[in-house]
């Protein structure tokens, strides 16, 4: 029971990750809800497989899955934001309002 | 309506949603956090059914499409980075 608790923990994870790529106004800020995406929602979803399945070399290899994830993941968003700001991309600001504010 | 269809169901609609922002992202930046989110969904996507479908072999493809998913962002970021561009 307390797996399919983390399984559906990660698909809200999911789900809103997904929400945030779509709405935000940013690189940096569409990168945020990514990141957040791959690690909260990795680590919940494959934690709850693990649960399911048991304690067998079967779900030892799922976590050597969930440790690459979580080494290989945080690099990539770091690499693609590095390249984003020497290339130049500012961060977004709020548009001033006309009658102040 | 098993647990396993529901999973997939859901984290095959995200990566569509995702496709979204692929095909119509401003700077290639963008494209490249998106294709990064569908690779890691489809990742789970090949754990969960590994699991309920009691198939091992699927998590070794899982092991080699992460590790290919990794070089090739960091291989597309670096490009991006301007090297390949037309910089006068």
């Amino acid at each position: 029971m307390i797996a399919y608790l983390f399984i559906f923990l990660g698909l809200v994870f999911m789900f809103f990750g997904t929400l945030g790529i779509i709405r935000f106004p940013d690189i940096y800020t569409r990168l945020q809800t990514s990141s957040k995406c791959d690690t909260a929602g990795a680590i919940a979803l494959l934690v709850g497989l693990i649960l399911k399945q048991g304690l067998d070399s079967f779900s030892l290899r799922i976590l050597i899955i969930l440790v690459f994830l979580l080494l290989t993941n945080p690099v990539a968003s770091h690499a693609i934001a590095r390249s984003a700001a020497i290339r130049g991309i500012k961060p977004w600001r709020k548009k001033k309002n006309v009658k102040g504010g | 309506m098993t647990a396993v269809t529901i999973i997939i169901t859901v984290l095959g609609v995200t990566a569509s949603l995702a496709l979204y922002r692929v095909i119509f992202g401003p700077t290639s930046w963008d494209r490249l956090i998106a294709v990064n989110l569908i690779s890691s969904k489809v990742i789970m996507i090949m754990v969960a059914a590994a699991v309920f479908f009691e198939r091992r072999i699927y998590l070794d493809v899982a092991l080699v499409y992460a590790i290919i998913g990794f070089v090739s962002i960091i291989a597309i970021s670096k490009f991006l980075e301007g090297e390949g561009t037309n910089k006068k």
